[in-house]
C-alpha cells in the first residue's frame, strides 16, 4: 500500500519534522547507506546512526550476539568508525537524502560527551543529537551516566550547552527509577526522550558451562522486551512534558501504534529490521492503511490516547 | 533481494546433515560461489533471527515437457545443529520460505591454469561445490580434501567426482579414507607441486586456521570462507566481526563476515586470535 492516503501521518519530533513516527534505532541501521536496497528511505521518518564516539572503537570480542526466545542479546561494545571517519565516509550520504538522520554518540567522560555534541553541532546533516547514557555493554560510554539522576543532568546539561540542535536522550531501563532518570534529563536540557535502550541479560551454554557472549552480559532486545518497554514509556510520558521516542520489541505496526497511544510521539524500530531490513518501510506503510482502516484523519489525535 | 522460495526438495544425505532444494527468482542465477542466504526459518518469533546458510548449488530446472516453464533453483546443504535448523528438516516439499540473498561476497576463480586445492570440513563443504563448479567450467584442474569426525560427515563426494574432480578424503575416527587430518594429504599434494597451486578453504575453525598456516609457509594464495554469529546479513548489527591482519584492541580492524566476507584472503586475516 502507497503512503498517498488521506492521513497525517507527520509529527514534529522536538523540532524535527518528520513525514511519519517510523525511525530506525540505533546500532541496528548501519549509517543508512546500508539499507538502501532494502527501504526507500523517503518511506521513513528519520533514521539514527550507529553510535559514534570521538575516537573509533573496536567493540568487544565475538561472539557478540546470541538468540533467545522472542528476542536476542548483543554485547557489540559500541564498535564504531569514530567522528572523523564518520564526518569523511559517511555524511556525504546523509547530503543526498531527503530524510532526517538523528546522530546518536556517547563519551566515556562528560567532557568526551560534550566535544562529541559540538561536533556534530557543526555538521548540517545531522538534523538531531541523540545521546547514547545507557549502553549497557561497556564499562563507560553510558551506563554510569545512564543509571544515575545527578550524573544524567550533568552529562545532558554539558551535551546542553554547547548545542541548538534537538537533543534526545537515550535512557536504559536497568534502573530502579526511569521516571526520576526522565525529569533529571529533562530538567538538564533534554528536548525528548528516548526509551528504552536493551536490558541487561545473559545466556549460559549448559554443555560448556560457559556464558554463550564472550562479554558474559549483553543487552537484551526484540519482541519479547515489548511489555517493559511499553509500561517506562506510558510511565515517562505522564511525567514529563518533552516528547518521547518509544522503543523496545516493536515487529509491526500494531506494535508502533501501542506505543504511540502509551504516549509516544515516534517510535523506533530495531530488532525488526535485522529480521526484515524492510520492516521500518513496511511499518509506516501499514500504520497509515491502519488509521485509513479506522477512520483516524491525525496521527497526532492518538498519541497520549490510551484510555485508563 | 528478499523473496520466497518454494521447497522443491529436502531429503537427509547422512546422518544429521539435510540437503534442500528450493525456488529461486531468475537474477538468483547470478550467485556466485561462496554466497550465502539468510533464511527465515518460521514467521513467528521463536527463532527470531534468520540462519545464515551457504549456497551449495545454482541451476534452472528445464522440464521435459513442451510447453512447461524452466524454473531457477538452489541447493543448500545444513546440519541439524539446533532448533532453527531442526525446523528446516522437517520441512517438506511446498512449504514456503522467506529468504534473504544472495549476501556476502564470492570465491576468486584465479588464473584458469594453476592447480585449485578445495579444502573442506563436515558442513564446510557447502559453499565449495558450486565454487568446485565454477572451477572446473573455467578449465582449472581442482582437487577435493574433505575431512570429517566420522565417515557421517563426509558429504556429496560423489557430486564432485562427476564434476571430474578427484577426492581425497581423511576421517579422525578411520572409518573412511585415511585417518587423521586431510590436512596430511593437502600437504603431500603441495609437494608435488612444488607450490603452485591456489587453496580454498571452508569448515571449522581449527582446520581453516591449519590450512591458513599451510598456505602462509608455502607462500601460496589461500581464500577461506568463514561463519559467524550474525543476526542480519547486512552488515548493521556487527555481530559476526572476523579481527583482520592488522587489529589491535589500538588499531581496531574488524572485518564484517556478511559483507566485507565470509570469503576473505587468509593473509588478510589475524589468525591467532582464531587458532
Amino acid at each position: 500500500m502507497k503512503l498517498d492516503l488521506k492521513v497525517d501521518l507527520s509529527v514534529n519530533l522536538a523540532g524535527i519534522a518528520l513525514r511519519n513516527p517510523v525511525m530506525t534505532a540505533s546500532g541496528t541501521f548501519g549509517y543508512g547507506e546500508e539499507f538502501v536496497d532494502y527501504v526507500d528511505l523517503l518511506s521513513i521518518g528519520a533514521f539514527i546512526t550507529k553510535g559514534l564516539s570521538l575516537r573509533p572503537r573496536a567493540g568487544n570480542p565475538t561472539p557478540r550476539i546470541v538468540e533467545t526466545p522472542g528476542g536476542m542479546l548483543n554485547a557489540i561494545g559500541l564498535q564504531n568508525v569514530g567522528i572523523e571517519a564518520f564526518i569523511a565516509r559517511k555524511v556525504p550520504f546523509l547530503r543526498k537524502v531527503n530524510t532526517p538522520a538523528i546522530a546518536n554518540f556517547f563519551g566515556d567522560t562528560v567532557d568526551e560527551y560534550a566535544e562529541m555534541a559540538r561536533r556534530l553541532d557543526a555538521i548540517p546533516e545531522v538534523a538531531g543529537l541523540e545521546m547514547n547514557i545507557s549502553c549497557p555493554n561497556v564499562k563507560q560510554g553510558g551506563i554510569v551516566f545512564g543509571a544515575d539522576p545527578a550524573c544524567a543532568a550533568s552529562v545532558v546539561a554539558a551535551c546542553r550547552a554547547v548545542t541548538k540542535k534537538p537533543l534526545i536522550v537515550k535512557l536504559s531501563p536497568n534502573v530502579t527509577d526511569i521516571v526520576g532518570m526522565a525529569h533529571a534529563c529533562e530538567d538538564a536540557g533534554a528536548d525528548s526522550l528516548s526509551l528504552i535502550n536493551t536490558l541487561v541479560g545473559m545466556a549460559i551454554d549448559l554443555n560448556k558451562r560457559r556464558p554463550v557472549l564472550a562479554n558474559i552480559t549483553g543487552g537484551f532486545s526484540g519482541p519479547a522486551i515489548k511489555p517493559i518497554a511499553l509500561r517506562m514509556v506510558w510511565q515517562v510520558a505522564k511525567a514529563v512534558k518533552i516528547p518521547i521516542v518509544g522503543i523496545g520489541g516493536i515487529m509491526n505496526a500494531t506494535d508502533a501504534l501501542e506505543f504511540i497511544l502509551a504516549g509516544a510521539t515516534a517510535v523506533q524500530v530495531g530488532t525488526a529490521s535485522f529480521i526484515n531490513p524492510g520492516a521500518a518501510q513496511k511499518i509506516a506503510e501499514d500504520m497509515a492503511a491502519w488509521l485509513v482502516a479506522n477512520g483516524v484523519a491525525d496521527v497526532k489525535s492518538l498519541i497520549g490516547a490510551l484510555e485508563t | 533481494m528478499q523473496f520466497t522460495s518454494m521447497i522443491l526438495s529436502n531429503v537427509e544425505i547422512s546422518p544429521g546433515y539435510f540437503r534442500m532444494r528450493l525456488t529461486a527468482p531468475p537474477e538468483f542465477s547470478a550467485a556466485r560461489a561462496g554466497q550465502f542466504v539468510m533464511v527465515r526459518v518460521s514467521a513467528a518469533i521463536d527463532p527470531l533471527l534468520r540462519r545464515p546458510l551457504a549456497i551449495f548449488d545454482v541451476g534452472v530446472h528445464k522440464p521435459p515437457q513442451s510447453g512447461s516453464q524452466a524454473q531457477p533453483f538452489f541447493e543448500m546443504l545444513y546440519r541439524v545443529v539446533g532448533k532453527g535448523t531442526a525446523m528446516l528438516s522437517v520441512l517438506h516439499e511446498t512449504d514456503l520460505l522467506d529468504m534473504l540473498g544472495p549476501l556476502g561476497s564470492g570465491f576468486r576463480l584465479g588464473s584458469i591454469n594453476e592447480e585449485k586445492l578445495i579444502v573442506g570440513g563436515g558442513i564446510g563443504l557447502a559453499p565449495l561445490y558450486l565454487l568446485a563448479r565454477e572451477l572446473v567450467a573455467q578449465g582449472s584442474p581442482v582437487r577435493l580434501f574433505a575431512g570429517g569426525r566420522t565417515r557421517d560427515d563426509i558429504l556429496c563426494t560423489t557430486e564432485f567426482e562427476r564434476l571430474g574432480v578427484e577426492c581425497y578424503t581423511a576421517t579422525e575416527d578411520g572409518s573412511l579414507g585415511e585417518q587423521g587430518f586431510v590436512t596430511v594429504a593437502l600437504n603431500r599434494r603441495l609437494d608435488l607441486l612444488k607450490g603452485r597451486a591456489t587453496l580454498y578453504a571452508c569448515g571449522p575453525d581449527g582446520m581453516l586456521a591449519a590450512v591458513a598456516k599451510i598456505a602462509a609457509e608455502r607462500n601460496i594464495p589461500c581464500q577461506v570462507s568463514l561463519e559467524g554469529y550474525m543476526a542480519c546479513g547486512v552488515g548493521a548489527c556487527l555481530g559476526c566481526v572476523a579481527p583482520g591482519r592488522g587489529h589491535s584492541e589500538e588499531t581496531p580492524d574488524f572485518r564484517c563476515v556478511c559483507t566485507e566476507g565470509p570469503v576473505f584472503e587468509a593473509a588478510d586475516l589475524l589468525w591467532g586470535a582464531h587458532a
